[in-house]
């Protein structure tokens, strides 16, 4: 089912049209009112009234996560405060988080976009949606929510954690359509296995995933397992969050973008200039109705490249092949976003430290795990277990109070961590060894 | 009348203690006496050494965190009793051990006893008070 027949099969011509009506205003708005804005387009030596072409879109300046950073918490705002009814965050350390703000307008087109979505992964008014993700700063459990809602579907706010309790309310209440990182939702089945509840017996039979990478045979295994279709869900919360792009049950291949709301384009990350058509490239965003927080030319760091040919579903939205990997250093461990550079500053604001450490990245039967080893030096040597037990567990606890991640510390020997070139190697992803 | 011990980090992997006892020997170190702690990750080596200066340097050169920590070598009777008496004396003083290890005097029929104390000092105290032989560093080393 197409939730928007009009828009979201609107020739790509007239598509493009809208677009280049949005980008024209977007630019304006910008010019106007962020500060930001008006100093990168007077740098970049363009004016709003120099885009008459969706071509255009290459002069001008891009955004990256740091200059919301640098904004925080509210300095990219784009219409008075009054007007802004929510925000949200991503993880971050004291005072570095990322921070979005959303207008009633932006929550609206949001909750239309998630029920969009919902709709293309063939879901009706009459399922009834369990949403495991996190409610809270993250996008992912209230986005999933607003557009389950304005399906008009039965929706459950079940939120993460208390697993077992999950499965025991899936069950009960019947849920068909299941929300949460696709990680989780192998970890929820297994709980229920063990519980006597067998996913294949219940009327489960989709789910929305999202929030992390994962492969064409982790969808195999998931809908083999659960006797389910399992749909790919993309977003990100600096541009909006959840339902920036979703498959369409038909084919699912690639998610559909929500061309009407985002301009996409795929960049190279080094020289960054746009590819050929359908080339491997980074993804960049820029937010044609957002209000609130408007972003140019956002860059995700997500590798993958765009395929604007006819799909069987009728859409005629772009859509974006599964994320190949990053440009950047960024992990994600269980939906949450992690940043080595965020590990550092919590090691130094620990013991005011400035230790040599590695993060290592393991999958776990289907969970991803992260240890972090950090070298021992003299500083924080000491000649009782107690004592560095104790920083270990400090370490851990601080990581989960900023990132909201559980990890392992684990001490290691001086010079265990590999350099190259002097240069320490900060991340070592076993993900795809130890399958 | 303190004596100096040094601790070694060591990953609890294949191999790392052996890499200890080779830096040392290949220094002309004797080790008089040693206790290992250890956790499911790591541990830690504790020695008391013939040249804990030169044992560090060594150990450092070839990679090992280093520690040195300040520990009283006590001598104790070898007889029914001889560890309990001082015990209760350490007890009753408010002195906490945090970790001990012993060996055996091998000329003179008494164990000695290497102690991590809380407070070290106030240790030392409460036992020349009570006329327990405490073997000082420089004799120690020499054993």
């Amino acid at each position: 089912m197409i939730f928007d027949m009009d828009i979201e099969t609107l020739p790509r011509e007239e598509l493009e049209a809208l677009q280049l009506k949005r980008l024209q205003s977007l630019c304006e708005r910008v010019y106007a009112n962020v500060p930001f804005y008006r100093r990168a387009f007077d740098e970049a030596g363009i004016k709003p009234i120099d885009v008459k072409s969706l071509a255009d879109l290459r002069y001008l300046p891009f955004t990256e996560k740091q200059d919301l950073r640098n904004h925080y918490p509210f300095g990219l705002f784009a219409v008075p405060r009054d007007n802004v009814v929510r925000v949200h965050a991503s993880s971050g350390t004291t005072g570095r988080a990322t921070v979005v703000g959303y207008t009633q307008r932006d929550i609206d087109n949001w909750g239309r976009m998630v029920a969009r979505c919902f709709a293309a992964a063939g879901t009706t008014r009459r399922d009834i949606i369990h949403v495991a993700y996190g409610y809270g700063l993250f996008t992912g459990g209230l986005g999933a929510h607003y557009g389950a809602e304005r399906l008009g579907a039965i929706t459950v706010p079940v939120s993460g954690g208390g697993t077992r309790r999950q499965a025991m309310l899936l069950k009960d209440f019947g849920a068909t359509v299941l929300c949460c990182t696709p990680s989780y939702s192998l970890v929820l089945y297994e709980t229920a296995l063990e519980a006597g509840i067998d996913f294949k017996e219940l009327p489960l039979r989709v789910g929305v995933f999202g929030a992390e990478p994962w492969t064409d045979e982790m969808r195999r295994d998931i809908e083999n397992k659960m006797g389910i279709k399992a749909i790919d869900i993309y977003g990100l919360s600096e541009v909006m969050g959840p339902g920036v792009g979703i498959e369409c049950l038909e084919a699912q291949d690639g998610a559909h973008l929500m061309e009407d709301h985002f301009l996409c384009e795929v960049i190279d990350p080094v020289t960054k200039e746009p590819v050929a058509p359908g080339e491997m490239g980074e993804l960049v965003i820029t937010t044609l109705t957002k209000e609130a927080q408007p972003v140019i030319r956002y860059r995700t760091r997500d590798i993958t490249r765009l395929v604007k040919t006819p799909c069987k579903c009728g859409r005629t939205f772009a859509r974006m092949q599964r994320v190949h990997g990053r440009s950047d250093d960024m992990l994600i461990i269980r939906g949450v976003n992690v940043f080595p550079s965020q590990i550092e500053s919590i090691l130094l604001e620990t013991e005011g430290l400035t230790p040599h450490y590695q993060l290592v990245v393991r999958r776990d039967g289907n969970l991803d795990t992260l240890t972090v080893q950090v070298e021992v030096d003299e500083k924080i040597f000491s000649d009782e277990i107690k004592n560095l037990q104790r920083l270990e567990g400090k370490i851990q606890k601080n990581i989960k109070e900023f990132l909201g991640v559980t990890t392992q510390v684990k001490l290691v020997e001086p010079r265990a961590i590999q350099r190259s070139e002097g240069k320490a190697k900060r991340i070592l992803d076993l993900r795809n060894e130890c399958k | 009348m303190k004596a100096e011990q040094i601790s070694i980090f060591l990953e609890n992997r294949a191999g790392r203690l052996e890499e200890v006892t080779r830096v040392l020997a290949e220094a002309g170190i004797s080790i008089r006496a040693l206790s290992l702690a250890d956790t499911s990750d790591f541990g830690i080596l504790r020695l008391i050494v013939s040249d804990h200066e030169k044992a560090k340097v060594a150990l450092k050169e070839n990679g090992f965190t280093v520690g040195r920590n300040a520990v009283v070598a006590v001598e104790v009777s070898d007889q029914p009793g001889g560890l309990h008496a001082i015990l209760s004396l350490l007890c009753s003083g408010g002195v906490n051990v945090e970790y001990m290890y012993a060996f055996v005097h091998q000329c003179e029929r008494s164990a000695v006893i290497i102690f991590r104390f809380d407070r070290t000092d106030q240790a030392i105290e409460l036992l020349q008070k009570n006329n327990i032989t405490i073997i000082p560093g420089e004799k120690l080393y020499s054993i």
